[in-house]
């Protein structure tokens, strides 16, 4: 039975920030395979597609026959653990902080045996479910969770390690005026978030959903403008040293291409509130959020950006919003790669046409905002980095992998 | 039948060994410049007359054999290099032997050696292979430790093995080091200091895991003859065996790959178990030298609890084992802990033992186990070594 974690008490402003550490990251470039996998939540281990052989650990050939085709796939995850240890001695600084630290072979109903990480409610000979996680560092591992859920599993020390719930955390939603910020704030409120600050720009200006937003528990107002550099640092000031989770909600929708419309007004614009405002938010925020990798319960977790999936491919209907989305998702794996040395995670959470105003013409199916909140907290107590939320990202999720070329043609109309 | 052929003619002779340290501010060259030298000396040879030369080292990198004949002058016309860590001494021992006998070479000096800075051994546990990289090292960086204990665990579920029976082997072990001078260990060790060790990676506690150090192990293949006309004591070789991989479907390590050859490796040797008079196994952990009793057939698989309950192990008792203290209470020297068994049988077997003699060693065996590069050690080694 995991112990449910207790509210952690308010930090002693004098004592030292424990410093981040993460475990050796280094991966063959095969075993970056399970990287994908995990980094969008699947389980997926090597498969022969010649002898059907599955195997562990990744390899440039199949061990019973030599192929060299060995994609990995979706493979059954369910096991006996054959025998456990409690690590109490680690060479790695990182596990030395954390020991004891429980690690076990497991053997696998579809053939291999492998090392992993143990939840606390796996005991040796019980049945697991595997799975594939992106440990502090982000690498991929591997660990054995019970085979049904069981009470405050998502509390296990080992597991919490590896995801970024929200639950005790202190997370920012940088704009509330939208129906997805409210819709956020909502679900972040509801996953047990101690606090849920709400960035409005200019706070005197009355907007709709501002009552409901107002009344949801542990939600407080603060004055950001992502659009205002000086509004940025002020309320990293204010509280960046305890912010956990920052959901960056600012969006700007405008139908239209790159040839269509007239002067780049809107395009500054675009660009202003999506590109150069998650530059702002990451300089104002990121570097707090970095060092604070390891700071006990509540320690910093998550940068989530919300993005179009038409990131991934033009949709030339909205051809210049799809330009600064793109524009988006590559900051986010500059700052993906900025963050990691403080086990900070950048979760980019690729969606389809939104069920708002700005999306009005477009023919379902759309993603409502409390859909789209959702997804986010659900990715963020699974430590998935990758997501997609909606028919319409997962059919161009798809797409994008058997044919870019098609989709491109096909998108265009 | 084996269809093999003997290493008529060929012996080992002039068994070195550099006194081991905890940490070392040299390099492995410098070990391995200091077992070459001993080497030369006790052979009464010249670095030239060095012909043949095999070496293994973790922490001679980025040298392998080749760039050390430079660095010391030599000049041969047979080099090798065995990476394969605690397989490494019987496996050298086996291609040196062969090399001689076809010619090849007329001295073949075989070395291990490791040094041990402050902070090699992490280093070298995170680089270790790319299993290990990729699937060992990122949970929780237990080292060999983490992943013995999960083969101990196993083995003490399958075959009623306690923790009191390996503390027995480690406590005996520990009355055979006591003589050694050079052993890391020097104090007497009870049962009940090992049972109330520190944790290390449950089930393995303080006492089950060796010590890291640096030291050198070194030995010379040559012709019978030609050690004769040197005057130098030598042990001739009986038969020898080598597996990699072995039993790759076993869910978790419970034998290793002697149990594929230790019939050819008795019959070869034209002896029994029964007519060993003392037994070099490698002791990374307990658990393992229970294996090699079981599987080169000191008992059946699963009576090795049995075996150790009926046995003191101590040099003048029942079943000499590890009768320099094994790696255990010497400390592993890192690819030089392959050797250590070699050189202890090599004196005991020539009368010339530098802690207690076995009374009348005629025959030994010598195991080797190395090399856990995900779940499980890949390499082992055997070899009857009989007094000349």
């Amino acid at each position: 039975m995991t112990a449910p974690l207790t509210r952690p008490k308010r930090k002693d402003p004098l004592k030292k920030t424990r410093q981040p550490l993460y475990p050796q990251s280094i991966r063959s470039r095969t075993a970056q395979g399970l990287t994908a996998a995990a980094a969008q939540g699947r389980f997926e281990l090597q498969c022969c597609s010649d002898c059907k052989e599955i195997f562990y650990p990744p390899r440039d050939a199949c061990p019973k026959c030599l192929s060299a085709r060995v994609p990995f796939v979706p493979v059954d995850n369910r096991g006996t653990v054959l025998a456990e240890t409690t690590i109490q001695t680690s060479t790695d600084p990182y596990f030395r902080e954390r020991t004891p630290w429980r690690a076990g072979l497991t053997k696998l109903d579809a053939g291999p045996v492998v090392l992993s990480h143990l939840h606390g409610d796996v005991a040796e000979g019980a049945r697991v479910r595997l799975d594939l996680k992106l440990d502090k560092g982000g690498a991929p591992v591997l660990i054995a969770l019970p085979e049904k859920d069981t009470p405050n599993m998502a509390d296990d020390p080992q597991l919490r390690e590896m995801t970024c719930d929200p639950k005790f955390r202190r997370v920012l939603i940088t704009d509330g005026r939208t129906a997805v910020g409210q819709a956020m704030a909502k679900a972040f409120s509801e996953a047990g978030a101690n606090i849920v600050f709400v960035g409005i720009a200019d706070p005197w200006k009355p907007f709709p959903g501002e009552d409901m937003l107002r009344k949801i528990e542990k939600v407080e107002i603060v004055p950001l403008d992502v659009t205002d550099s000086e509004s940025c640092i002020e309320q990293a000031e204010q509280n960046g040293g305890r912010i956990d989770i920052v959901v960056n909600t600012a969006e700007h929708v405008r139908p239209g291409g790159v040839m269509q419309r007239h002067g780049l007004t809107v395009a500054r614009e675009e660009m202003d509130v999506r590109y150069f405002g998650l530059m702002r938010l990451a300089q104002a925020f990121g570097p707090a959020m970095r060092s604070r990798g390891a700071d006990g319960v509540n320690s910093a977790a998550a940068f989530v950006n919300l993005l179009s999936v038409h990131a991934l491919m033009n949709w030339p209907a909205y051809g210049a919003y799809s330009a600064a989305e793109a524009a988006c998702l590559s900051a986010a794996q500059c700052l993906r790669a900025e963050l990691r040395p403080g086990g900070v995670k950048v979760v980019n959470v690729f969606f389809g046409p939104l069920e708002t105003e700005w999306f009005q013409t477009v023919p379902p199916p759309k993603v409502a905002p409390s859909a789209l909140a959702k997804a986010v907290v659900q990715a963020l107590q699974r430590g998935v980095e990758d997501v997609f939320v909606g028919d319409i990202a997962e059919d161009i999720r798809a797409r994008l992998a058997v044919n870019p070329k098609a989709l491109e043609r096909e998108i265009a109309g | 039948m084996t269809t093999r052929l003997a290493y008529d003619g060929v012996v080992v002779c002039v068994p070195v060994t550099i006194p081991y340290r905890r940490y070392s501010v040299n390099s492995a060259h410098w070990w391995i410049g200091r077992a070459l030298h001993e080497l030369t000396l006790g052979a009464g040879i010249k670095p030239k007359d060095i012909d043949g030369l095999i070496v293994s080292s973790f922490t001679v990198g980025p040298d392998t054999a080749v760039g050390l004949t430079q660095h010391f002058g030599l000049t041969p016309r047979w080099l090798d290099h065995v990476p394969m860590g605690g397989a490494s001494g019987v496996i050298g021992l086996r291609r040196a032997a062969r090399a001689v006998q076809a010619g090849d070479a007329q001295f073949v000096a075989c070395v291990a050696a490791d040094t041990n800075h402050v902070d090699s051994f992490r280093k070298t546990l995170t680089s270790f292979s790319r299993f290990a990289q990729d699937a060992v090292y990122p949970y929780g960086s237990g080292g060999a430790n983490a992943s013995f204990a999960l083969i101990t665990k196993n083995y003490m579920n399958q075959y009623g093995a306690t923790r009191e029976d390996f503390g027995k082997l480690c406590v005996a072990q520990r009355d055979n080091a006591l003589a050694i001078p050079f052993a890391m260990m020097k104090k007497k060790l009870t049962l009940d200091e090992y049972m109330k060790a520190r944790s290390i990676s449950d089930p393995l506690h303080l006492f089950d895991c060796v010590m890291p150090c640096a030291g050198a192990e070194a030995f010379l293949v040559c012709r019978e003859e030609t050690a004769k006309s040197l005057g130098l004591p030598a042990v001739r070789i009986l038969s020898t065996i080598e597996r990699h991989n072995a039993f790759p479907d076993d869910p978790v390590q419970y034998r290793g790959g002697w149990a594929m050859d230790t019939d050819e490796l008795w019959q070869m040797a034209g002896v029994k178990p029964d007519d060993v008079d003392l037994l070099e196994t490698y002791d990374d952990y307990p658990v393992i030298v229970t294996m090699q009793f079981e599987d080169l057939g000191f008992c059946k698989k699963g009576e090795g609890p049995d075996f150790i309950r009926g046995n003191t192990f101590t040099t003048d008792g029942t079943f000499p084992h590890n009768t320099s203290g094994g790696q255990l209470s010497v400390g592993q020297a890192g690819a030089a802990g392959g050797y250590l068994g070699i050189t202890e049988a090599m004196r005991q077997l020539a009368g010339t033992p530098i802690g207690k003699p076995v009374r009348d060693a005629k025959l030994a065996v010598v195991s080797g186990f190395g090399m856990i590069n995900y779940d499980r050690g890949l390499s082992s080694g055997a070899a009857v070594l009989a007094r000349a």
